[in-house]
């Protein structure tokens, strides 16, 4: 499946009248010298949007977000082609100091809060690199607290004691913290309920309008994440083999067919999508 | 029945009859105490930071010392020659991080660890190259007067050891506790790539805590030295540190002096106490001893932190 849904390829911007934020241009990640992981991925993320980055396990949706973070180079990753912006400026080489100073910060699958800090000092570690003062950041520490509420109640817990959703909570807020333009957010509904899956969500819906930060949102949980977003990616084996308007994409049979699990003939169960995929993997 | 006498009874009847001994044992073994602690608070500090287990601290602790005895020798006053001492420590973190550790990054800890005994025998190559290696005398003005409060004989120096010790404890707490950099420290150890995606520069970390380590170290060089001169063997109370940080957790600011203090005073009584039972000696082996039994039944140490396990 190489075909790029028709409108979207030729227009330069998601958004078509705002610029893009994030700009990745064709881009080659290679582990330990050695691993091939990300092919020629390019993709952009227009200023205050939402944009999914869907795929299966495996697929590079980590990889990416850790090029563009910059996270890549601690786990002797290395980006060896291709280009990354961001507001119009080379990040690919900067540190991931550099990039939360200048907005861009990530939240890492698997939560990997401070275990031993309380909520609340977790939340201030991601004030870190800001030189404002402490009114300005206890200013944004009660925001935070306004959009998650439970972790005022909490604040004061030893933060490995908490739950899976505080956890999450927390190194959301955490980034916040920062005062980020962009959030790099990776598997935020992991091993989360349902419920708390969609309040988490939901709260990214209310950041992106609110305070204004885009989102790119690394995601296997595709129904939620083109519920959520503009526009989407598709990741295969370190290449993106369809992207286009998060609406065209849930309405695209093969989409449907592959990660949502439905298709033209209703529902279908597991194994017949995987025969299905293989099969449609050998025809392409 | 009587050796279960001799060693379950008559001790403590001792202790009993001599009051005023006994508390002498006693202060004198929170003393050595803190002395230990001053050391093993060195190891705590980068091991919390980096969790690199750092072999070089007794060797730090000895360049430091030797570094202020060798300007003092060389006519400089000793506020100068401190200030000083601390400027090269601090250049010795920053070397540290720009020779050994940046170029380590993401290796096992084994390899770290091997890397910092690589340090500890340059260090004290070098120290003793500059410095030279015969055995020097420390004095930077401490008064050491002994004097008697209600029948015990107490020290001027063993009493300012304990104060600076103190101190220094204080001051890292409420640093570790309190600042943004210390949050920070304590980020970096609970799990340092999140540290490092929320902006944390792990470089400046790193210089931190050993420029911090190695402050740590001139402090106890300079206790040390002033109790036993300034000499090789000066590096070998790191190992006395071990124990002290088996009792006390390796993670834990607080664990290093209570562990430092249950040695010190522990060591003295059963010397005191116990040793003529045994032929004495005992304040050698003693610490290894308990340090032993700890590993069996709390491995983590009094204060160590707990692995967080949800379930």
């Amino acid at each position: 499946m190489n075909e790029s849904l028709a409108s979207s390829q030729q227009q330069p911007a998601v958004g078509a009248n705002r610029p893009p934020a994030l700009l990745i241009n064709n881009i080659e990640v290679i582990y330990d010298h050695v691993i091939l992981v990300l092919k020629g991925v390019s993709l952009e993320v227009p200023e205050g949007g939402i944009v999914a980055l869907l795929g299966a396990n495996g697929a590079g949706k980590t990889t990416t977000l850790k090029a563009i973070s910059n996270l890549l180079r601690a786990e002797r990753g290395d980006v060896t082609k291709g280009s990354i912006e961001f507001a119009g400026e080379r990040i690919d080489r900067m540190t991931p100091n550099d990039l939360v100073k200048r907005g861009v910060i990530q939240v890492m699958e698997g939560r990997h809060i401070f275990e031993h800090l309380t909520v609340e000092e977790n939340l201030l570690t991601g004030a870190y690199t800001r030189g404002d003062g402490r009114a300005e950041i206890q200013k944004d520490l009660d925001k935070v607290y306004d959009y998650f509420p439970q972790l005022k109640e909490r604040r004061n817990a030893q933060a490995g004691y908490t739950s899976g959703g505080e956890q999450q909570m927390c190194s959301i807020g955490r980034a916040l913290m920062s005062r980020p333009k962009m959030i790099l957010l990776d598997e935020a509904s992991m091993g989360l309920a349902p419920q708390l899956v969609e309040t988490i969500f939901e709260t990214v819906k209310r950041l992106n309008e609110e305070e204004g930060v885009a989102f790119l949102l690394a995601e296997q949980n595709t129904n939620m994440a083109l519920k959520y977003a503009k526009y989407g990616y598709i990741l295969e084996n370190g290449r993106v083999v369809l992207d286009g308007e998060a609406e065209a994409l849930s309405r695209n049979e093969d989409v449907k067919e592959f990660y949502l699990g439905l298709s033209s003939s209703g529902r279908r169960n597991y194994r017949e999508t995987k025969h299905y995929k293989r099969r449609k993997r050998w025809l392409a | 029945m009587e050796i279960l006498y001799a060693f379950f009874v008559a001790p403590f009847v001792d202790m009993a009859s001599d009051p005023i001994f006994f508390s002498e044992v006693v202060i004198g073994g929170v003393l050595t105490g803190i002395m230990y602690s001053l050391v093993a608070l060195g190891f705590v500090l980068i091991f919390k930071a980096s969790g690199v287990f750092n072999f070089s601290q007794g060797v730090m602790v000895l360049f430091a010392a030797l570094t202020l005895v060798g300007l003092m020798e060389h006519g400089v006053p000793v506020w100068l020659a401190l200030i000083l001492t601390v400027m090269v420590m601090i250049a010795l973190a920053f070397a540290v991080e720009w020779i050994m550790l940046r170029r380590l990054v993401n290796q096992e800890e084994i390899v770290l660890f091997m890397s910092t005994i690589g340090l500890s025998f340059v260090l004290q190559g070098f120290g003793e190259t500059v410095w030279g290696s015969n055995v020097k005398l420390l004095d930077v003005g401490i008064p050491n007067e002994s004097f008697e409060v209600g029948g015990i004989l107490l020290n001027e120096f063993d009493l300012f050891a304990a104060a600076s010790g103190a101190l220094m404890v204080t001051v890292l707490a409420v640093f570790f506790h309190y600042t943004r950099m210390g949050r920070a420290l304590r980020a970096v150890a609970d799990d340092h790539q999140a540290a490092l995606a929320v902006g944390i520069p792990l470089k400046t970390i790193w210089i931190m805590v050993w420029s911090v380590a190695g402050m740590v170290g001139l402090v106890a060089g300079i206790m040390w030295g002033a109790k036993s001169g300034v000499q090789f063997s000066l590096s070998l109370i790191a190992l006395k540190a071990l124990p002290v940080l088996i009792l006390g957790g390796f993670t834990s600011v607080p664990g290093a002096i209570v562990g430092g203090l249950i040695i010190g005073v522990g060591e003295k009584i059963a010397e005191i106490y116990w040793g003529p039972l045994v032929g004495g000696a005992i304040e050698n082996w003693f610490a290894y001893m308990l340090a032993l039994v700890f590993l069996l039944f709390r491995p983590q140490g009094l204060f160590g932190e707990k692995i967080i396990e949800r379930v």
